[in-house]
């Protein structure tokens, strides 16, 4: 078991090799990555605003129930708990976690059965890099469009905090606006909110890709290299946020 | 012109193609038969250059393909037509898209020019009128057609054919065999098809080429495969009651 963990680095690593070479192309690429913007981010979109709307609504009602006991907190502390658990954690780690689920399967299983059903050893006999091809459109798709995604993510989730908090008379919109610009420093957190996305955004498109690609057999094994995809990213991506939470915030 | 000479390729401790010699000439159908597990597919993706030979050579012309570098090769991918067992037609793209592809990809064409390859090849293989449908809507005939179109749109020297009309009607298949044939005449390629369908060698086969176990066992033309006295080809030729009939109506 672990010398196939150690052989699948190193098949993916080399993938990645084959992954970042110039396109043969530069029209096809651009063509490509206008449809894997449509395909993976902008029909990602929905998901990401209901997602968001209701975490920050579950988060406000949640550390409301555990501050509101003591008189002594002010209710918009409740706002900025809230502020920093979405922008620290929950926009750029759940939500990237739920298009692990949604995007990693869709490329996994596309992917897949282009390999089953023999597209991919066309685009090698024809000689093109069917990594680089297939692959790089993608992965790139995701760096320039999660970002977008996880910044709507987090103004939805504050947004969806408020009004969570105002209606069920929690805290009062104005003090949740209060508490979100209490000790905001401008683009700090989001900044280490953006760095995790990117990273994560990577890990889903190229891991979830290294599943697909790979597949040999038939429409069972892609059924199965479309939820190793899932699992994959999660783990990858939980391991990251714990490397770059202690590497970006204790160092 | 492709010979291969001396091939051998092993998979762990499957060894497949052991020491395989066969010239495949110009401006013919060659055919390699052979029963599932004989090393056909093997040797057909050996030649490609998809599998790399333990032993032995592959010679492109008068150059040799593992000596190649790897911008020849690539140069080389773009000489070579392949039509998959499926087709392996792109489903995200169109029929015409998928016979364009090639062409955007390698050929420093116009667009009105692309635009008129397109449609000559479409025409060649019959395909008017379908340009804009996908995959998905066009039957299994017409897509091993498309298939056809696309290998031949950038016009190539040698041309692949993996079971070209497996999953095909009788009277489709032989469309799709005298399709191969007329193309390969008329252009003058090297054509290899892989096949198990008897018909196709009756048919088509200029030259073919018998495997057994990772060996050839025999060589010749569709007119000497019937008459053929290898004990090997015989049991293959003749083990349907179709071709039994046949050799009795021969003997008489």
């Amino acid at each position: 078991m672990i010398t196939n963990f150690f052989e699948g680095i190193g098949a993916y690593a080399l993938l990645m090799t084959k992954v970042f070479r110039r396109p043969d192309r530069w029209r096809l690429f651009y063509r490509a990555l206008v449809k894997e913007i449509q395909l993976l981010g902008l029909d990602s979109i929905g998901i990401v605003v209901i997602l968001s709307i209701f975490m920050g609504g579950v988060v406000t009602i949640q550390t409301a129930f555990q501050l509101s006991d003591d008189p002594l907190i002010p209710t918009y502390y409740i706002a900025m708990a809230t502020r920093e658990s979405i922008t620290l954690e929950f926009s750029p780690t759940v939500v990237s976690l739920i298009l692990a689920g949604k995007v990693g399967s869709n490329v996994a299983s596309s992917l897949g059965t282009m390999r089953v059903s023999e597209q991919i050893d066309a685009l090698e006999v024809m000689g093109v890099n069917s990594a680089s091809f297939l692959i790089l459109p993608k992965i790139v798709a995701q760096l320039l469009f999660n970002p977008i995604l996880i910044i709507m993510s987090l103004f939805l989730g504050l947004w969806g905090g408020a009004m969570a908090g105002d209606l069920l008379g929690l805290v009062p919109f104005e003090e949740s606006v209060m508490g979100y610009r209490l000790e905001f420093i401008p683009f700090e957190n989001a900044f280490y909110a953006l760095i995790k996305t990117v990273v994560f955004a990577f890990i889903i498109g190229s891991v979830s890709a290294y599943s697909g690609y790979t597949v040999k057999g038939g429409a069972v094994e892609v059924g199965v290299a479309s939820t190793n995809a899932v699992v994959r990213s999660c783990l990858a991506i939980i391991l990251a946020n714990y490397l770059l939470t202690d590497l970006i915030l204790t160092s | 012109m492709i010979q291969a000479k001396g091939i051998v390729k092993s998979f762990g401790e499957n060894h497949v193609l052991k020491g395989v010699d066969v010239d495949f000439y110009p401006g013919k159908t060659n055919l390699i038969i052979g029963r599932s597990g004989s090393g056909k597919t093997v040797f057909l993706k050996t030649i490609l250059g998809l599998f790399n030979p333990d032993g032995g050579s592959i010679h492109y012309g008068d150059e040799v393909l593992g000596e190649m570098s790897k911008q020849r090769r690539k140069t080389l991918r773009q000489e070579i037509g392949m039509v998959f067992q499926g087709g392996a037609l792109f489903d995200s793209m169109s029929v015409a898209e998928n016979i364009r592809f090639p062409l955007e990809m390698f050929s420093s064409m116009t667009e009105h020019e692309k635009d008129a390859r397109v449609k000559f090849v479409m025409d060649r293989v019959r395909l008017e009128g379908a340009d804009q449908l996908f995959p998905s809507e066009i039957s299994g005939g017409m897509q091993k057609r498309v298939s056809i179109a696309r290998a031949i749109s950038m016009n190539p020297n040698y041309l692949f054919c993996d079971e070209p009309n497996s999953g095909l009607d009788p009277e489709t298949a032989i469309v799709i065999d005298q399709l191969i044939q007329e193309i390969t005449h008329e252009f003058g390629m090297t054509t290899i098809v892989n096949t198990h369908d008897m018909n196709s060698v009756l048919e088509i086969g200029d030259h073919v080429v018998f495997m057994k176990s990772g060996h050839k066992v025999w060589e010749g033309t569709n007119d000497q495969v019937l008459g053929s006295t290898n004990a090997d080809v015989e049991d293959y030729v003749f083990k349907s009651k179709l071709f039994k009939q046949v050799r009795t109506a021969l003997r008489k």
